[in-house]
């Protein structure tokens, strides 16, 4: 670490995200707020509707994530830990839920099961069961196998080998993609309004109502402070659970830890492929809505939708796509990797665990209240970036940005720190500690955080529909858009563009994979 | 260190969406819309070549979020003109002083029928009813006339085969609550009992509605009476050439679309000039086929299908725009408890 040493220290790489948070959430946050505090709002606090609200909200979450993660356990098995032919292909289509605009799949959990509280918890694990698959696949891959063989030696049975050992050291991977899950469930959108009409709301359908068509802002404020003060209660007490377990692992290359499934592990992998196949049935349901009735709506791709519907064509949206998830991802790279390497650099600061929340935090407040607060704090900087294109990126950065700090802290902080020490006795100076220890055993991460990012800011909804310009629409907003318009070859299009959609997320995980596999010094 | 700053660099200018924005021009309006907005771009490119004005269109949200919006920017508005607050959040935009006045030459052409008040800052555009429509087909399979109106609806003939939106999520369930409240004034609770007796379903949006849970649209739902436009039929044509769903027009109620000059707008003088535009024959031309609705000027010929499919209501239900925002809050709550208490 390098303490005492001359020169800038990473931790103040921190500043970077810190100072973006700032700008880009914190104040128009604040100012919205704040906009909305009068008496009106401690009237919402005290009456018990709201706090059913709050109930049915946290209620739903925590349903949600307990089905993501035992749906996700035996998936992030078979990604990290099975040889088998045809891994990448499931590596690819576990993402596709989570690019999926909720619209669709909101119409398409309706098509399948209802309305009701219980579509709302399964769509809302549907979308996320690649989080929990990815996050600790990620980290389950690198773990030495070798304690695990050494349990099984010793005479434990394969449960106990995976609850005294396996879980242990995934508990900070399996905290981090909990926390995540929650929070996109306890501020899911599109789902609760579409499959729970109006009988069952949640605080983020409730300030979304109350800002966006009743003009509300005190009710809505209450709202707010109240799903913040969750989120934040949520959040630390998560963080507590994932450093009571952090230990330096030892971290092997895949290639040494996956193989051919034994014995009982195959029952795992038949659970893994059952929740894959679970996952396909609702893309299956949208896929065969897109050829119902011939390949119209592909056809129509290459135009803007019954009577000029869309300013863009479907080609144009899903180029618009590429390019703003680029942006995203890229500013989302930065910011998130500058915020990992400065948090393990303060891994023993006593506010550590309040700057990792607040870095969590976007993911836990309302779209609408991130995106009103921009329209009366943004005309203040240069070039009134409310109604800029580059405000699309930013917006999904700052979404993409948590999932990032989530996937690399977790193998960042697992870095044998007197890996560190050796290279800083070395003569190394901290930089060159980060590039030559931390780089090389955190790349494939990296890399796995950039896909992942990618294909979030592909699919990103809630902020994009509200501050894309016509122009400069993305494929979820043009479907969104073609689904409210009347005449069948709108909806045809609509469905045709999912599947685009879906096919672009499928190719961008397996360029990433095929650049993993490319990469030969990673351990 | 270096080769890594400059790759980066170069995939950040590579992937740029910034770098491709478009300078605006000297005489640039700004237009702040809703998500339902649609225009020729032909018309757009003469009105620019005439008079120097090139034309920004910004969409955000429907309706409500758009009056919303305004009303938050006001101080500071995210463009010139607006267009899109409708009959339903006329009187919140007014009241909340988003609006300069401009009284275009052409308001006097058709769009001074719908108007709100005296103060000349809101001009009607165009006028979109909401109406039940209905699958003639499914209704006639199994046996049942095409019914009339509200009343036929609360029939146990037709008991479980309506769908409407949700009046606080969706802006046609607020259209069609408004009609029930200007037909049946203080028995509207009363209405709405009996067609919960009558096995309504309720859904949040039109998009459920319309194309999931309506047998007469792609999605071929159930349920062959819903809440939708006027003009819907006119997308359900058949292959014979005949609609297959139909509005019934005593069920309609009135939604008129205004357009105005933002107050403390940058450009207002070019503001009012794309009113007028909005006014024009080009643009009324085209708003049938454009948004699904009927042009507010007279003397504007409608499309073909829609002479056949979607004539506009003749006595359509209206509300005055005032009594709509003093009372919105209080029958959506009473409403609430009516159907789903």
């Amino acid at each position: 670490m390098a303490r005492g040493r001359p020169g800038l220290s990473p931790a103040l790489l921190g500043l970077l995200p810190l100072a973006f948070l700032a700008v880009f959430f914190a104040w128009p946050v604040g100012a919205i707020v704040r906009l909305g505090m009068d008496a009106a709002a401690l009237d919402v606090l005290a009456d018990p509707g709201t706090w059913r609200i709050v109930a049915f909200t946290l209620g739903q979450a925590a349903a949600a994530t307990l089905v993501a993660v035992v749906a996700g356990l035996p998936v992030a098995f078979l990604l990290a830990r099975v040889a088998l032919p045809g891994m990448a292909v499931v590596r690819a289509l576990v993402l596709v839920p989570f690019v999926l605009p909720t619209v669709v799949v909101g119409l398409a959990f309706r098509g399948l099961l209802g309305g009701g509280v219980l579509p709302i918890v399964l769509a809302n694990a549907f979308f996320n069961v690649a989080v929990v698959a990815r996050t600790v696949g990620g980290l389950w891959a690198h773990l030495d196998r070798r304690a695990e063989d050494a349990a099984r030696s010793l005479g434990a049975s394969r449960w106990r080998t995976f609850t005294a050992v396996t879980l242990p050291a995934l508990t900070p991977a399996l905290g981090s993609a909990a926390a995540v899950v929650f929070l996109f469930c306890a501020t899911s959108f599109g789902v609760v309004l579409l499959l729970g009409g109006a009988r069952f709301r949640t605080l983020e359908t409730e300030i979304y109502l109350r800002t966006v068509e009743l003009l509300d802002l005190s009710g809505a404020s209450a709202l707010s402070l109240v799903q913040v003060t969750a989120v934040v209660a949520v959040l630390v007490l998560g963080a507590r659970a994932r450093r009571r377990r952090e230990a330096a692992l030892k971290l092997r290359a895949r290639v040494e830890s996956a193989r051919r499934p034994v014995g009982g592990e195959w029952w795992v992998v038949g659970a893994a492929y059952a929740v894959v196949a679970l996952l396909v049935v609702p893309i299956a349901s949208l896929v065969a809505r897109s050829v119902d009735g011939g390949f119209a709506g592909y056809r129509a791709l290459s135009g803007t939708g019954h009577a000029g519907s869309l300013s863009v064509t479907g080609w144009e949206a899903a180029a618009n796509s590429l390019r703003t998830a680029t942006d995203a991802t890229v500013l989302a790279l930065i910011l998130g990797v500058s915020a990992a390497v400065a948090l393990v650099s303060l891994r023993r600061a006593r506010f550590i665990d309040a700057l990792d929340t607040a870095l969590m935090l976007p993911l836990g407040v309302s779209a609408v209240t991130v995106g009103f607060g921009y329209l009366i704090t943004l005309d203040a900087l240069p070039g009134d970036l409310r109604t800029s294109a580059a405000l699309v990126p930013l917006a999904q950065a700052l979404v993409v940005t948590p999932l990032v700090i989530r996937l690399v802290l977790p193998v960042l902080r697992s870095i044998d720190e007197r890996l560190r020490q050796a290279a800083a006795t070395l003569g190394a100076g901290p930089w060159r500690v980060w590039r030559e220890v931390d780089l090389p055993l955190a790349g494939r991460s990296l890399l796995a955080a950039a896909g992942f990012g990618y294909v979030v800011a592909l699919g990103e909804f809630g902020a994009t529909s509200f501050l894309a310009r016509p122009d400069t629409a993305t494929l979820p907003v043009v479907i969104g858009r073609l689904v409210s318009r009347p005449g069948e070859l709108n909806s045809q299009m609509a469905y045709a563009a999912c599947t685009l959609l879906m096919v672009v997320t499928v190719a961008v995980a397996l360029v990433v994979e095929r650049l993993r596999a490319g990469e030969l010094g990673e351990f | 260190m270096r080769r890594m700053a400059i790759a980066l660099f170069a995939l950040l200018l590579a992937g740029c969406s910034l770098s491709g924005d478009d300078k605006p021009g000297d005489r640039t309006v700004v237009l702040v819309t809703h998500d339902s907005f649609a225009h020729d771009p032909a018309v757009f490119d003469r009105f620019t070549a005439e008079t120097g004005i090139r034309v920004e269109v910004r969409k955000s949200g429907d309706a409500g979020a758009l009056t919303n919006q305004l009303v938050l920017t006001k101080a500071s508005p995210l463009g010139d003109v607006a267009f899109g607050v409708d009959t339903t959040f006329a009187s919140r935009a007014l009241d909340e002083g988003v609006f300069a006045e401009y009284r275009s030459p052409a308001a006097a052409e058709g769009p001074q029928r719908y108007v709100v008040d005296d103060s000349g800052r809101l001009t009607a555009v165009d006028v979109g009813d909401v109406c039940v429509n209905v699958d003639v087909a499914a209704l006639e399979s199994r046996g049942l006339p095409v019914p009339t109106g509200y009343a036929d609806l609360a029939d146990p003939k037709y008991k479980d085969l309506l769908v409407v939106e949700d009046p606080a999520t969706s802006s046609p369930g607020l259209a069609f609550l408004l009609g029930t409240v200007a037909s049946f004034r203080d028995g509207w609770v009363g209405y709405w009992e009996k067609l919960r007796a009558n096995g309504v379903l309720v859904v949040s949006g039109w998009e459920e509605a319309y194309t999931q849970e309506f047998s007469g649209s792609s999605g071929q739902g159930p349920r062959p009476i819903v809440v939708s436009y006027a003009s819907s039929p006119s997308a359900e044509i058949g292959e014979d050439g005949e609609p297959r769903t139909r509005a019934l027009l005593d069920t309609c109620f009135r939604q008129v679309e205004y357009a105005g000059v933002l107050a403390n707008a940058k450009n207002p003088e070019d503001a009012g000039k794309v009113v007028d535009l909005l006014l024009s024959p080009e643009f009324q031309r085209t708003v049938p086929e454009m948004m699904y609705v009927y042009p507010a000027r007279e003397g504007v010929e409608l499309p073909e299908a829609w002479a056949k499919a979607a004539p506009l209501p003749e006595n359509p239900a209206t509300l005055p725009a005032a009594e709509i925002q003093a009372n919105r809050e209080r029958w959506i709550e009473q409403w609430r408890a009516a159907v789903q208490g």
